[in-house]
């Protein structure tokens, strides 16, 4: 067989005078970059950056370079672009990757900034005074209708009131991953920190395996295309239910889990065959309309006793509307994924070129609910790249309820973004079914890596909130007047609803 | 011809300041004379820098009870002209009369000030199908909005607002207060940190009998206004009194919350306060603010709002704006500062801070609770006819 054509993107430098020769980083590479023979002798063509041996080596003496390998310059062809047609014609097939949209699209995110109080007003120190965050997911009433309760007071009339909505102590989810694409120390991770946090874990598409039941108060339940791990159990465990039509980083795409990761357990909790592919078609073949989702809203309803049911779906073109029919059609929550959320695989095609920014479908979505007058009827949840409290503030001034996260919280768990989810091999034992790998996350740990992360963006949230003299996160939620814009173009200031900083 | 100074133009975008007000109601319904709202804000002079100043009194024509009265701001004789001329074809006019007022020091380039005391045509009226509230709304909105150069400071029965550019004392003396009488009275001195226009954006903002003075800086504003937009009102001015008073108009009138709740959905109580109470109770208030969570009022503010049966004081949640309230015999009053109300009720029986978001409420015996009558008119109506803007204000609206 010929060579490949493709050299390796990393370097890996061992320094031998300081190695200990103790084998560590042969044991924690996923990827199987390093042989021992006397000392570690590493194959840069494996290497993935992910830093597992970089973070473990007792001498601290690995580094990973990149491969500087000079090309001849051409802005059209970069080197990627080479790579790709590289490796198509040596395979013949679709690319795969993992994790969010890499290129260098405008990050709006940055290029919106937030308000604070100077004299007119008082900024308020969330040290001292209470900052509220406590946030429901679910449909509300356009208003509230009352009673007199016969002693003097009101009380709710019959029937009326805000009913069945998630309460989330802070306004922050994780995203949907199954079980199956992470591993089950993931999810338990997850579903602790969930519980510990007041906040909602979400299954994902695979299944609800009987460890997280004790958390089951916690935890969205998903039903996607592929329907695994569904029936009236499993819809009556879930806090909520979520109906999957797409995700951010694939619009229009369904999922294949290969077989080498439907282990046992993946199968049992999965509800299909040890060994089998598991393939999540693109369109749900019963949901061919808006109104085959009505039914199917209403159907899951029923099943489940009344529970929110939300649907998630990919921020593309059309969002806005598609957005309003979702709610016409009886969704508690909207679940909107942009265009950099992550995955654990799909097609690199699809992933960097297909759907918008989260920042355009808050903010569409916001003001089409608005201008139909049907904002209070169900909640949006926002998801695809929030990186930051910045970027959950910011989310929500666009007007946005909740953000789910992702990506951030596998970085929790010490992902390390090196795209490679999609081979199963993942040194951090994250998205992986390998026991030897998946034993690497201990979930007390785990959840407690979440739980941190989660209460310092909270605490960041609220410095936020008093910097901009609100106390509740509601006064925050849609004020877009807290935003201004540098270095957007007015269009996208108009589609964003926000003035540019100065005006 | 000039036209007529555009109030919307004060605020291409929102209005900062500080402000004092104040409020008495005699809730046995005896009347007092202006002169203690005078003095209760001239004691708070330090509060304004004589942008504006203004006054509401109610029960205050007892002769004309069940007239219209309506108090006219013109900036020349030609939109007093078409604005008589609408008031001829809709209203039969018992009086109209310049308000009586006094030279004052301070007090210049006021506007043309008349009064009117209006019955609907009663034929006209029938002819409408309207309720006289929606009718005179109606007429309101009219003028505040095709008549250049007029502005309708108030249009309640047996009541009237008083204001313009000048500190409070200065205009209450200008407007002769103390030669009238009424059980209820509420003031309000103005700092803003730009320069009004006119004596149109002084507060209290009025619409029939309710009328709304407010201090403070309502840090929600941005979805606030977001959330009135959804049912139908332009805010178009970018004052924080503007959102407040229609965020009344939509709880009260449109959902018909009573007073109480709708001052607890506006200034809610802490979740952890909810979390303690009474189950029934924790149901409601839970769903107060989760439902008009976007419309609660966050930031520091103080508010009066004045009607008919009297009147309601409400504080910000966490009470970042002075309000103090005190009580002797029947009369109940409030103020941004204790020494107002020492100036004007000596040895109160009571004197209190009302707590964050607790209303403070004043009922006077006898008259009807409905806030402003029987209104089935558009939000848009009403923010055209409070505000005196007419719809074609794109250029100020606070979202894209
Ligand atoms: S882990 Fe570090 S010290 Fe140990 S063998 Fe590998 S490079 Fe050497
Ligand atoms: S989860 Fe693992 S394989 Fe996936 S990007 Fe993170 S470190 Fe790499």
């Amino acid at each position: 067989m010929p060579v490949s054509f493709i050299q390796p993107e990393f370097k890996v430098k061992i320094d031998y005078d300081k190695c200990h020769k103790c084998g560590r980083c042969v044991q924690q590479c996923g990827w199987g970059v390093y042989n021992f023979n006397e000392r570690p002798i590493p194959d840069d063509s494996k290497c993935r950056a992910c830093h597992r041996c970089v973070t473990y080596c007792p001498a601290r003496c690995i580094s990973i370079e990149k491969n500087q390998l000079a090309y001849r310059e051409n802005d059209n062809w970069s080197p990627a672009a080479r790579k790709a047609v590289w490796r198509q014609a040596e395979t013949g097939g679709v690319l795969l990757t993992s994790m969010g949209n890499p290129l260098p699209y405008t990050r709006i995110f940055d290029h919106l900034v937030l308000d604070a109080c100077q004299v007119t007003n008082p900024s308020i120190d969330p040290l001292r005074e209470p900052m509220e965050l406590r946030t429901f997911i679910g449909h509300k009433p356009d208003s509230v209708e009352v009673e007199a309760d016969g002693k003097g007071g009101f009380r709710l009339a019959e029937g009326a009131g805000m009913k069945n909505n998630l309460m989330l102590d802070t306004p922050i989810l994780f995203s949907p991953m199954s079980y199956g694409s992470v591993s089950l120390n993931v999810h338990k991770s997850l579903a602790m920190a969930a519980q510990r946090l007041g906040t909602f874990m979400n299954t994902g598409e695979g299944g609800l395996h009987q460890d997280l039941y004790p958390y089951q108060d916690n935890v969205i339940v998903q039903v996607a295309s592929g329907r695994f791990g569904v029936n009236q159990d499993y819809l009556n465990r879930g806090a909520a239910i979520e109906i999957k039509i797409g995700q951010g980083a694939k619009p229009g795409i369904g999922g294949h889990l290969p077989g080498e990761k439907i282990n046992k357990e993946v199968s049992s909790t999965r509800m299909i065959p040890q060994g089998t592919d598991a393939i999540s078609p693109a369109p749900h073949h019963d949901i061919y309309s808006i109104e085959d989702l009505r039914q199917l809203i209403y159907a899951l309803k029923e099943a489940s006793g009344y529970k929110p049911v939300g649907v998630k779906i990919a921020a593309v073109h059309n969002v806005a509307a598609i957005a309003s029919g979702i709610v016409r059609a009886g969704a508690d929550y909207v679940y909107l994924d942009g265009f950099k959320g992550g995955t654990g695989a799909a097609p690199q095609v699809i992933r960097d070129h297909i759907g918008i920014p989260i920042e355009i479908a808050i903010a569409a979505v916001d003001q089409r609910l608005r201008d139909e007058g049907i904002r209070n009827w169900a909640s949006v949840i926002a998801a695809g790249s929030i990186r930051s409290s910045a970027d959950v503030a910011k989310a929500i001034a666009l007007g946005a309820d909740a953000v789910a996260i992702g990506s951030a919280s596998l970085m929790a768990l010490g992902c390390h973004l090196c795209q490679s989810c999609h081979t199963g091999c993942c040194s951090w034992g994250i998205t992986t079914q390998k026991p030897e790998l998946t034993r690497r996350i201990d979930p007390e740990w785990g959840a407690e890596q979440l739980t941190n992360l989660v209460h310092a963006w909270s605490h960041e949230l609220q410095e936020i909130l008093g910097a901009l003299g609100v106390n509740a996160v509601e006064s925050l939620r849609g004020s877009r007047e807290r935003l201004r814009s540098i270095g957007l173009d007015e269009q996208m200031n108009k589609v964003l609803g926000v003035k540019p900083a100065g005006m | 011809m000039t036209t007529r100074p555009r109030y919307a133009e004060e605020a291409s975008s929102k209005i900062h300041g500080g402000c004092g007000l104040m409020g008495i109601c005699d809730e046995s319904g005896t009347l007092m004379s202006g002169e203690d709202a005078i003095l209760a804000m001239a004691v708070q002079h330090d509060r304004g820098n004589g942008l504006g100043g203004g006054f509401a009194g109610y029960g205050i024509y007892p002769e004309f009870p069940d007239h219209f009265a309506f108090h006219m701001m013109y900036h020349d004789l030609q939109a007093k002209e078409e604005s008589e001329a609408l008031f001829d074809r809709y209203f039969l006019v018992d009086l109209a009369e310049p308000m009586p007022t006094r030279p004052v020091k301070g007090i210049s380039d006021a506007p043309l000030l008349w009064r009117y005391f209006l019955t609907p045509y009663p034929n006209k009226l029938e002819e409408s199908e309207m309720s006289a509230e929606d009718y005179v709304v109606r007429a309101v909105m009219t003028i505040n909005s095709s008549v250049d150069g007029a502005f309708v400071a108030s249009s309640g029965k047996n009541m009237g607002a008083f204001k313009g550019v000048g500190y409070p004392e200065e205009i209450g003396h200008y407007f002769r207060l103390e030669e009238y009488e009424g059980h209820t009275w509420t003031g309000h001195n103005r700092f803003p940190t730009n320069t009004p226009g006119w004596w149109g954006g002084a507060h209290p903002f009025a619409l029939l009998d309710w009328t709304i003075v407010h201090n403070g800086e309502i840090s929600s504003y941005g979805i606030n206004s977001r959330y009135l937009e959804q049912f139908g009102y332009k805010c178009t001015l970018g004052t924080d009194t503007e959102v407040a008073a229609y965020l009344f108009d939509l709880l009260l009138r449109r959902h018909k919350l009573p007073l109480e709740l709708a001052c607890k959905a506006l200034a809610s109580p802490l979740w952890e306060e909810i979390d303690r109470m009474p189950e029934a109770e924790q149901a409601l208030m839970r769903s107060l603010r989760a439902v008009y969570g976007p419309g609660m009022l966050n930031g520091p503010f103080a508010i009066v709002l004045g009607f008919n049966g009297g009147m309601v004081a409400l504080n910000d949640r966490i009470k970042l704006r002075p309000l103090v309230a005190a009580r002797k015999g029947s009369i109940l009053m409030v103020a941004s500062e204790e020494s107002a109300i020492r100036a004007v009720l000596t040895e109160p029986d009571a004197v209190w801070m009302p707590k964050a978001g607790e209303p403070t409420i004043a009922r006077v015996k006898g008259m009807d609770w409905p806030i402003h009558g029987d209104l089935h008119l558009s939000p848009e109506d009403i923010s055209c006819a409070v505000t005196g803007t007419d719809m074609s204000c794109e250029t100020v609206e606070v979202t894209a």
